[in-house]
């Protein structure tokens, strides 16, 4: 029996796992966390269709049959990786026949830009933080109560020079546009402000949303990035940018900044650039064999990719490129 | 007072707190589509009276969005109404009756 | 205020034998400061430093007002370096912070750049017969206060604590725009929270004010406020700062810049007498200090001997609040007690003279 190892447990590499179990392949998932799911786990609903993330993981990892061909390995990481071979952190190497790098993104630290205030100013959250309070239900002021306005600003983290992310992280426009939605439906009186460069709405659904949030939630786009953040007299926070639309500087106070952090790539993928002779995009993502026709292969026989380590993806994709990575395996296999 | 012989500048950025936003959420209101719009610019392209004049229909609305009032009248007087920004605007906006509302909500500013 | 990240931008700061290049500005306006600078740190900290008769300004006024070509501001900075190394030091340290900001770009631009040092080379040479040298260490000379600030801490006479109410006085820390804006990592705390002013008034008993617009610039820009017709929009922007510190009552203003301090100083003077407004809470402007004065006087230093009948809005309400002993009847003597003269009457120092910081008469 061929055996192949996931590096990442995640949504891709569940998938990818239960794709290559159901064509008769023995798999070892590797996860650094102590769980399965992935940043998954922690996301609240998904854009464009509100769908619980929670109804999706779940329908994931009951696709992932518990069976005597597939191993989990927590809590530890792949420190290097062949086709024939994977060494663990824990110094344990692992043999097998092909493997699947399904290892996603690191979400941007938002304290890096330090003129948001990140970890300074309390009601200065990220788009994860936020998710995180929609889960538990307790979206408020860290003063309490519920806030009247609030200013959402994209590409915290992406699109910017200034921290090495040169990269757009494509779903952090649509998150804005469902957070706003969101927020909206909590407190209907409140006032949301999206503070944009660009919208950019990829996706089926995506922009007949971003509509819906204009028109029938009255979310108001600012295009103009908010440069600065500072506390306010009566403990809210000043923010200013550029109402480029106008052509004038504004500035306005708000009870809550959300900061929608961009998707960075692992600090992992240079190692594995070096140690494994895998190439990595000037992103630091990791670089598929071809953008059309091998976008989960690499360019070492054997080795596979699924999901955002090659690049900023939603989760439909992500699923996507599981089964897809699970195919160009068999196929890999086959051929040996 | 002493003149010094220069005048110390006012603030020229938007200020969302002082301005009034009573106006701008009633017009908004009235025609929610208002807020669909992406600011493109057609509108201004093709538009008969801003193309030999200052006048911007899309930056004034989006002024008039921010609680800027000052002027907006005197600009939407500016249209001949013809209605071809209506014919080219990709959101479906009814940039004729915008135009008509703000000059009947802010007559006085 | 919080701050997270101060400690990651660390700069090293020389420990003592410092080279001193004074500022043009402070020089004329705030001529006690240097002095207790020099001062502070022979006397009271025991360190070694050179005030160098032969250096001169940096240029950097000329600079930035369009009449000193990047050449010649190259070799005048090269000439000032190369005397630092003539007199045995290797320690630079400048009371400007324009001066600051240009030594650190023009250093940055010779690492960048080796044609433009190669070139500065040659022009020192020919222009003056010196070497060409680079210090090992540059600092801004407020780097230094905040580098020994604990040692100020020890030997402090009093603190930063109002005497009658014991809570910590509440200052607005400005920083110049050239000590950290062009090169954060340059400047203790960075860009966006600095830490070298802040540093100072924590270790002397005094708390910080965040206010909304804390970054913002004075709006001294150089050539903009030298022309009278652009000086409304340079002085709009000391109005807008003030109009957004006012609210929290800040007692004292310290600055690190000597454009800084002499416009938010002066530009109270001018905005009371266009606009009829002060800014503190007695009626009366805010006094500005430089952070030498701000340690002088925890340090016990006489108000007078620290040049502090220099300043346009009054110091007198703080002092009295820090419960500071003067003579009134010796603001104005010059230091051989010769009578400086009397400043006319402003609406900045308007307010009543028996505020409520005269309570020692109650």
């Amino acid at each position: 029996m061929k055996h192949v190892i996931v590096i990442g447990g995640g949504i891709a590499g569940m998938q990818c796992a239960s794709e290559l179990l159901r064509q008769g392949v023995a798999v070892t998932i590797i996860e650094k966390e102590q769980d399965l799911g992935g940043k998954i786990r922690n996301w609240h609903k998904l854009f464009p269709t509100f769908t619980p993330a929670d109804e999706v993981l779940t329908a994931v990892r009951h696709k992932l049959k518990i069976s005597s061909n597939l191993k989990v390995r927590t809590g530890c990481q792949a420190t290097s990786i062949t086709a024939k071979k994977v060494t663990l952190s824990t110094g344990e190497e692992l043999k097998c026949d092909a493997a699947v790098i399904a290892t996603g993104f690191t979400l941007f630290d938002a304290k890096i830009k330090e003129e948001y205030g990140y970890g300074i100013y309390d009601n200065v959250i990220t788009s994860a933080d936020l998710e995180q309070m929609f889960n538990e239900g307790n979206v408020r002021l860290a003063q309490g109560g519920t806030p009247r306005r609030v200013a959402i600003l994209h590409c915290v983290g992406s699109r910017d020079e200034k921290v090495c992310q040169r990269h757009c992280s494509k779903v952090c426009c649509v998150t804005g546009v469902k957070q706003a939605i969101e927020l909206k439906q909590l407190f209907p009186k409140a006032d949301i402000f999206n503070f944009y460069m660009d919208i950019r709405m990829f996706g089926p659904g995506y922009e007949e949303m971003y509509r819906e949030a204009q028109t029938a939630y009255n979310v108001h786009f600012v295009r103009g990035r908010i440069s600065e953040v500072s506390p306010t007299f009566d403990n809210r926070l000043q923010i200013k940018a550029e109402d480029t639309l106008t052509g004038r500087p504004l500035k306005m106070g708000v009870d809550m900044l959300v900061l929608l952090i961009g998707m960075k790539a692992n600090a992992h993928n240079t190692l594995l650039s070096k140690e494994c002779q895998l190439q990595m995009q000037s992103s630091g993502f990791m670089q598929p064999k071809d953008s059309f026709l091998g976008n989960v292969t690499s360019n070492v026989g054997g080795v596979f990719y699924a999901g955002a380590v090659t690049a900023p993806k939603n989760v439909g994709e992500s699923i996507n490129e599981g089964t897809a990575a699970a195919h160009s395996v068999i196929e890999w296999l086959e051929k040996r | 007072m002493i003149n010094f012989g220069f005048a110390i500048n006012k603030p020229r950025a938007i200020d969302i707190d002082r301005n009034n936003l009573r106006k701008s959420n009633e017009i908004i209101s009235e025609m929610p589509e208002l807020q669909a719009c992406i600011g493109c610019g057609s509108c201004t392209a093709s538009c008969t009276a801003g193309n030999l004049t200052e006048f911007n229909f899309r930056k004034v609305h989006t002024l008039v969005r921010r609680g800027e009032y000052q002027g907006a009248y005197e600009e939407m007087n500016k249209c001949m109404l013809c209605g071809k920004c209506r014919l080219v605007c990709p959101r479906g906006i009814n940039t004729r009756g915008i135009v008509m509302l703000i000059k009947r909500k802010l007559g006085d500013f | 205020m919080k701050r997270s990240s101060w400690t990651e931008y660390q700069k090293d700061i020389a420990d003592d034998h410092y080279y001193y290049a004074r500022s043009c500005i402070r020089q004329n306006f705030f001529p006690g400061s240097e002095k207790v600078f020099l001062d502070i740190l022979g006397k009271d900290l025991g360190r070694d430093i050179f005030d160098d008769p032969l250096h001169t300004s940096c240029t950097g006024i000329g600079y930035h007002s369009d009449v000193v070509p990047l050449e010649t501001i190259m070799t005048v900075v090269a000439r000032q370096f190369s005397l630092m190394a003539e007199a045995g030091y290797e320690n630079f340290t400048s009371s400007c912070i324009t001066s600051f900001g240009i030594y650190t770009e023009l250093l940055a631009t010779w690492e960048e750049f080796p044609e433009t040092e190669e070139r500065t080379r040659e022009n020192l040479f020919k222009a003056t017969g010196r070497e060409f040298h680079k210090p090992k260490n540059l600092a801004h000379t407020s780097d230094v206060i905040f580098h020994h600030r604990e040692a100020i801490a020890q030997r402090a006479k009093r603190k930063l604590v109002n005497v009658y109410t014991g809570e910590p006085l509440k200052v607005v820390e400005h920083i110049g725009c050239h000590y950290a804006k062009i090169f954060p990592k340059k400047g203790v705390g960075g860009s966006e929270f600095p830490y070298v002013l802040a540093g100072m008034v924590e270790s002397w008993g005094g708390e910080v004010v965040d206010y909304p617009e804390r970054r913002h610039c004075c709006g001294f820009g150089f050539r903009n406020y030298l022309v009278q017709a652009n000086r409304g929009y340079s002085v709009a922007n000391s109005h807008k700062k003030l109009e957004s510190m006012a609210p929290y009552k800040p007692d004292f203003i310290v600055c690190n810049c000597p454009g800084c301090s002499m416009f938010l100083d002066k530009w109270q003077y001018t905005i009371a007498e266009m606009e009829g407004t002060t800014y503190g809470q007695n009626g009366a402007g805010i006094p500005v200090l430089t952070y030498e004065e701000m340690a002088g006087l925890v340090l016990g230093y006489d108000p007078w001997e620290l040049g502090m009948q220099m300043h346009q809005v009054d110091v007198e309400p703080l002092l009295d609040k820090m419960g500071v002993e003067y003579d009134p009847a010796a603001k104005y003597l010059g230091r051989n007690g010769k009578f400086l003269g009397r400043p006319e009457r402003a609406l900045v120092n308007s307010c009543s003279q028996e505020t409520l910081y005269k309570m020692k008469a109650l």
